[in-house]
């Protein structure tokens, strides 16, 4: 009798803590939001959504002011694009080989490097990119170094732990019975991994492809260091020159920021905000259309 | 007749474990040849010896020889060139997935050929021996995981067939399947067995007596009689053969 009510006060206990950690992870969610929309929005309004948006003028401090982000988040694709093209490719082709063809021997130092990356702090990334990727984009590729390009490079290393590690699970999690068909075909492994189990294993590398994309358009400390976040008008943005990103907007210019430059900046991050939202959606999309497969 | 395959002495090894022992057996051209036996008893990996789908799988050791038209297939062919010859059909249908029409058009584009007329081609002859060209002609672009279980096994055999194989490995092919599809695989094998050689395994000795010219019963890793199938059921030699066939154990 005693055992069974301790059993139930234990359970509700369990309940309690279950319920409330959920609860302050929604409050959170809940209350970035509202502070976003609350400082942001208005700003946007005063600004003119059209101004804000479309306008590739940012001049908080000149007569009179202007607030127009168009440039940054030009700036925030273009780097993001950058990284995509660098680390999709060098990613997924890393994940092929350590699901399909990494010897066991060379799996375990492969794997551990990988997950490291993951871990290296982004102030991290940013210090290398400066002192290494900087210097050596200046003297073989032109420029001064701070560039749309080094910019890339740093992000396209920070997103390859995030592809390699969801697209191996996704291309392990591929059932053996496809593979053994097409071996039972006569094809050749690589034809097998290439046009059966990678296909299959579509949705998993879609997946590890937009949460890098939102690392990308989301990473600050180390963008700050290598783009050299002059706010270029939009006919003047190149490859190999400045760019200031939407991140790099807020974290420039929050120091000493007041009024509306300052309601601005948070503008800017609702802009950024709404980039995320989309993304998931997008990741939510996929969930739901390879669950019906 | 004419001996498609001739297995000599062979024995395989999963590690230490000896799944298959001393195996000899001549399977002839244009006929159904069927494995049964009690599950564990070596049939299905008998049959992966016989396309060497047991390359795949580490730690397996395979001595003595199976001849292909007289062809050492473990020593002087190409797996990928064997296993275009001797197709193999799963027990659990695995189609790919992808479309009904990628499906079948699969194997021939690994083995380059890129002309869509022509592909366009193997695909409804290989479905139309399948049986089935009538049933998926207007959803060839479909997915082939909408299929039913018994329409999946079908598109398997029809994707088999897109190679051109000379023999056909069967493995439990209808063990998933409800009666109507399992009967409608039976016809297609006895339909296509002029065509082909036919090496089935089956858990269902029914199924066996249906469509098979010769049986083998397996026991152990061992193959204790093999047969004219009608000989081996109504006059087994072996008793443990007639305690197994009489359902006495398995
Ligand atoms: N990949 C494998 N590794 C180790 N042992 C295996 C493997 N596959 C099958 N076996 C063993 O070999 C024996 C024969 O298996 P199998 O050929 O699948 O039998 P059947 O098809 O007659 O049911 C069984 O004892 C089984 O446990
Ligand atoms: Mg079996």
């Amino acid at each position: 009798m005693q055992n069974i009510k301790r059993t139930n006060f234990s359970e509700n206990i369990m309940q309690a803590i279950f319920f409330l950690s959920a609860f302050i992870s929604v409050l959170a969610v809940l209350a970035i939001c509202l502070f976003l929309f609350m400082r942001g929005i208005p700003a946007i309004a005063e600004i003119g959504f059209m101004d804000f948006i479309f306008n590739e003028k940012w001049g908080p401090t000149n007569t009179p002011a202007s607030y127009g982000i168009l440039s940054m988040i030009v700036g925030s694709i273009y780097v993001t694009a950058g990284a995509i093209v660098i680390g999709v490719p060098i990613g997924l082709m890393c994940a092929i080989f350590l699901a399909e063809f990494c010897p066991d021997n060379v799996y375990k130092f492969v794997k551990p490097a990988v997950n490291l990356l993951a871990g290296i702090p982004s102030i991290i990334y940013g210090f290398f990119g400066m002192e290494v990727v900087v210097p050596f984009v200046r003297e073989n590729m032109g420029g001064n170094g701070y560039s749309i390009m080094s910019a890339s490079l740093i992000l396209g290393i920070m997103i390859l732990p995030t592809i390699i590690s969801i697209s191996e699970s996704s291309i392990r999690a591929v059932p053996d019975n496809y593979a053994e068909g097409s071996y039972g075909l006569g094809a050749t492994k690589e034809e097998t991994v290439f046009k059966v189990v990678l296909p299959a294993a579509k949705s998993g590398v879609l997946t590890s492809i937009i949460l890098g994309i939102g690392r990308a358009v989301g990473e600050t400390m180390a963008v700050v260091m290598v783009a050299g976040n002059a706010v270029m008008p939009l006919d003047k943005i190149e490859l190999f020159k400045p760019i200031r990103t939407l991140t790099t907007n807020i974290v420039t210019e929050m120091s000493y920021a007041s009024g509306l430059h300052e309601s601005a900046l948070i503008s800017t991050g609702v802009v950024l905000f709404v980039f995320i939202i989309i993304l998931n959606a997008s990741l939510s999309l996929i969930k739901s259309k390879a669950q019906r497969n | 007749m004419i001996d498609k395959l001739k297995i000599e002495n062979v024995d395989l090894y999963y590690g230490e474990f000896q799944a298959l022992k001393n195996i000899n057996m001549n399977i002839q051209e244009n006929e159904i040849t069927a494995f049964i036996g009690p599950s564990g008893c070596g049939k299905s990996t008998f049959l992966k010896t016989l396309n060497r789908m047991n390359d795949l799988i580490e730690g397996v050791k395979i001595t003595g020889k199976i001849l292909l038209d007289g062809v050492d297939i473990y020593k002087d062919m190409d797996a990928t060139v064997l296993r275009r010859r001797v197709g193999m059909v799963f027990q659990k249908p695995n189609p790919f997935p992808m479309s009904i029409y990628e499906n079948v058009a699969y194997g021939p584009k690994t083995h380059g050929i890129k002309n869509k007329a022509k592909l366009d081609e193997i695909v409804e002859q290989s479905l139309r021996s399948a049986a089935m060209w009538d049933e998926v002609k207007d959803r060839l672009k479909k997915s082939a995981l909408g299929l039913s279980g018994g329409q999946q096994q079908r598109l398997c055999i029809a994707r088999a067939f897109s190679v051109n194989p000379e023999v056909i490995l069967l493995d439990e092919p209808t063990s998933a399947l409800d009666p109507i599809s399992t009967m409608k695989i039976e016809d297609l094998l006895i339909e296509i067995k002029n065509n082909y050689t036919i090496v089935i395994v089956t858990h269902n000795m029914q199924q066996a007596t249906r469509i098979s010219d010769k049986t083998a019963f397996f026991l152990h890793g061992e193959i204790i009689e093999f047969d004219e199938t009608e000989r081996l059921f109504s006059m087994p030699k072996n008793k443990k053969t007639e305690d197994y066939i009489t359902g006495r154990f398995g």
